[in-house]
């Protein structure tokens, strides 16, 4: 094969793997009452529609504050279990580690149905709680992960310096580690905000008819009609995904908080 | 420091066995309940729910279905990703930034927006239909609601988990070896199948298992692609679940999905042992 053919075959498979993503923008702009490609006309239409969906955007307010319960919480539970795992010597250090991030290798569809019986019993389902628990399933196991991660990086014998020069534990853990771990944590945070927002399969299973979160009331739309409305929404998603990995960026650069 | 470390780790593992150890043991244990009509769930240990499933020929052509529709996203994502995460490792370093970034990108978009967007193009009145129907063809074939739709959209879905592996796979191409071949006479085609493909072959593995796991166990894309004409074991558990509220059988179907991840994960030991 030829270096033009080559060449081409990767323009035509790069074609394809954006194309979804990339199509969105222009039909959110469409003027069509219904979905069509390409649309007949330009507007804004959509994009009002959206804002005057209640449903839509009362799970779009749900969505963020469950993104942000789940960062905060994510944080309080992994920074101390990520500070044992990568600084405590016991037996069975390995093995709580693999079952911290566990959660990781199962289908969230299995997850969810787990979580929708047991939550179910205990009056859960639909509830703030149950959602925080649930996106905490995925959560936890990603912010543990990085936060051991950022963890292992730190330069050597910088903490053990502080304590015998005097400090107590919580004084080392406070003016040495956490400053070090910073860009760690603030990629934690970013992966955490980002894991709740966009997750839909299990939420599916947690929502309650008054309760209901962004992608799962988008799903629910999607099912029913497929109208521009969607584009719209679908925009606004992934203009709030932009937003945390440009935050990100500049923060503490892109590689080095995915750890490259 | 032994006890601090282990109070330290209370909290997590506490939330850890209330949101996953319990409840997938209790999963596990409900398949081995009988389901009642009206959503009831029987109190003995019984083995009623899988003797039926097991009996039922509808599950096992579901089984079946999933896992050759499943095989066959996962090679198309091989086919696809592959000229991808060649030219991602061969392009000079400035540009490789940028092309990671697009082939990364798609994986923090949603699911339920990137089926949208083919939706968009394979739709009844969507960008593809309207190119056929313009260059003349009249009654192009259906593309969504069938295996078709879904097995585009989960390929394109799964292609970013494939280039990645791939790319981490690439690790041993050494650009030496393909020019010493090169400059011994070999055709550009034989160097590709003797020396680029052979040493990409853990990539190729990592991702295979990698995009067939995932094709396995998704919801969102049959469920709106196929729009309940396209029968897969992931989209039948919700349906047990919230439709037909029969737990124990969504249940027993999640254990299958598990074994089914267990069977491709022991293929992927024994192929990567034999290969290294």
């Amino acid at each position: 094969m030829g270096r033009a053919a080559f060449h081409a075959l990767v323009a035509v498979m790069f074609l394809f793997l954006l194309a979804p993503v990339i199509l969105v923008f222009p039909l959110s702009l469409s003027a069509d009452s219904s979905m069509a490609f390409p649309p007949s006309g330009w507007s804004l239409r959509w994009y009002a529609a959206l804002v005057q969906h209640p449903g839509l955007m009362a799970a779009l307010r749900n969505s963020v504050l469950l993104a942000l319960l789940v960062t905060a919480s994510a944080l309080l539970l992994a920074i101390p279990a990520a500070l044992a795992i990568a600084r405590g010597r016991f037996p069975g250090r390995e093995a709580l580690f693999a079952l911290l991030t566990a959660p990781l290798l199962l289908p969230t569809i299995v997850l969810g149905l787990a979580l929708l019986i047991l939550f179910a019993g205990w009056g859960l389902i639909g509830s703030w709680s149950g959602l925080v628990l649930a996106h905490l399933l995925v959560a936890l196991p990603y912010a543990t992960r990085v936060l051991v991660t950022a963890l292992g990086t730190l330069p050597a014998g910088l903490e053990d310096a502080a304590a015998s020069l005097g400090a107590p534990p919580a004084t080392v853990f406070r003016r040495v580690t956490l400053p070090l771990i910073l860009p760690g944590v603030a990629a934690t945070c970013a992966i955490v905000c980002l894991v709740s927002f966009d997750e839909t399969v299990i939420s599916l299973f947690v929502v309650g008819p008054r309760l209901t979160t962004f992608p799962v009331a988008l799903f629910r739309y999607v099912q029913s009609r497929t109208d521009p409305l969607v584009a719209a929404a679908a925009a606004v998603m992934i203009l709030f995904t932009l937003a945390i990995v440009i935050v990100l960026d500049r923060l503490i650069g892109l590689k080095r908080a995915v750890g490259g | 420091m032994r006890r601090t470390a282990l109070l330290l780790l209370v909290p997590a593992l506490a939330v850890n066995l209330l949101v996953f150890l319990w409840p997938m043991l209790n999963l596990a244990a409900l398949s081995f309940r009988d389901a009642l009509p009206g959503g009831g769930i029987g109190t003995v240990l019984s083995l009623g729910t899988w003797r039926d499933l097991l009996a039922d020929g509808y599950y096992w052509s579901l089984l079946l279905n999933s896992v050759v529709v499943s095989l066959i996203i996962t090679l198309a994502a091989l086919f696809c990703g592959y000229p991808i995460a060649l030219f991602v490792h061969r392009a000079p370093a400035r540009w490789r930034n940028l092309l990671m970034v697009a082939c990364i990108a798609p994986l923090l978009v949603s699911a339920v927006v990137r089926t949208y967007g083919w939706l968009v193009i394979l739709g009844d009145r969507g960008l593809l239909p309207s190119l056929l129907r313009a260059l003349g063809w009249v009654r192009p074939p259906r593309l969504v609601f069938n295996e078709i739709g879904v097995v585009v959209a989960l390929t394109e879905i799964l292609m970013p988990y494939m280039i990645l592996s791939l790319l981490a796979g690439f690790g041993r191409l050494n650009p030496v070896l393909e020019e010493a071949a090169a400059s011994l006479g070999a055709r550009p085609f034989t160097v590709f199948r003797r020396i680029v493909l052979p040493l990409s072959v853990p990539g190729i593995l990592l991702g295979c298992l990698l995009a067939f796991v995932l094709a396995v166990s998704s919801f969102i894309t049959p469920s709106l692609l196929g729009g309940g004409r396209v029968p897969l074991l992931a989209t039948e558990i919700y349906d047990q679940a919230i439709v037909s509220l029969n737990w124990p059988v969504a249940a027993a179907l999640s254990v299958i999905v598990l074994a089914v991840f267990g069977v491709a994960l022991t293929l992927y030991g024994r192929l990567s042992r034999a290969e290294a």
